[in-house]
């Protein structure tokens, strides 16, 4: 028994491992999901190895478990995978963060001063707003 | 006369989860290999899930007790359910964001489909 279990875990490591290559290798986002998906299926068939192995009932609801949540991660980024650009899969520069990270203060600033006009000043601050957005 | 069930079983086991590994195994390979995301996702579906299956049936074959067997039925069940469903989300998204490759499809009814639809007006 022990000499089969070692076979098939030789076979799934080396499966598994493909299917990783291809997770950090995949041209688009639905290649690395569907690379994914094949290893938690791997993982599953690797938790009812260890269990056929050592004869262990307890193993089985971490299976159930797993053949769930793998199905919500592929289903999910299936859903919101729309039109990628053509830049959006590279890992962006520290200064392409920092320029949007200051921009997106920069809006929240502005919302947060429409919102919330300080009282002693409100109509100055709406005629600065009307003539900032008329400019 | 006394059958030896349990070594039957046993044996049965053994080829369930040889056979189960080694579509895993093709299953990654396939993956790995294919060039194509439908290709890939052949992979990722067809063999993954029967292997799955059969490394289940050696484990319920192994374990003999009545209720491992229902839940590892119950993870058949649910294997069978949303891999087709995983399969459909992500060919549709991989069409509609232009990952299906035409040229590598030998039927391709959809597109036609698509085409006739546009040019006939909804009644």
């Amino acid at each position: 028994m022990t000499v089969v279990i070692v076979v098939c875990g030789v076979l799934l490591t080396i499966g598994g491992a493909c299917a990783v290559i291809r997770a950090e290798r995949g041209p688009s986002m639905l290649d690395r999901t569907v690379a994914l998906d094949i290893v938690v299926t791997t993982l599953t068939a690797a938790g009812a190895l260890y269990a056929a192995l050592e004869r262990r009932t307890d193993i089985v609801p971490i299976l159930v478990v797993l053949s769930l949540v793998g199905f919500v991660g592929s289903v999910t980024i299936a859903r919101f995978a729309s039109v990628e650009p053509p830049g959006e899969g590279r890992v962006r520069t520290p200064e392409e963060v920092a320029a949007e990270i200051a921009e997106a203060l920069r809006l929240e600033q502005r919302a947060e001063a429409a919102a919330h006009p300080r009282p002693a000043e409100s109509a100055q601050s709406t005629a600065d707003d009307a003539t900032g957005e008329v400019r | 006369m006394s059958i030896p069930w349990n070594e039957i079983a046993d044996v049965a086991a053994i080829v369930c989860l040889l056979g189960g590994a080694f579509l895993a195994f093709a299953a990654g390979v396939g993956v790995l290999r294919f060039g194509d995301l439908l290709a890939r996702m052949h992979a990722g579906t067809k063999p993954q899930v029967l292997g799955l299956m059969l490394v289940l049936t050696g484990l319920a074959l192994r374990l003999r007790s009545g209720s491992a067997v229902w839940a590892l039925l119950l993870v058949v069940l649910f294997q069978m359910l949303t891999a087709p469903v995983a399969a459909h989300m992500v060919g549709r998204a991989g069409y509609r964001t232009g990952k299906v490759r035409g040229d590598l499809l030998v039927v391709d009814e959809l597109t036609a489909d698509l085409r006739r639809a546009e040019q006939q007006p909804p009644a």
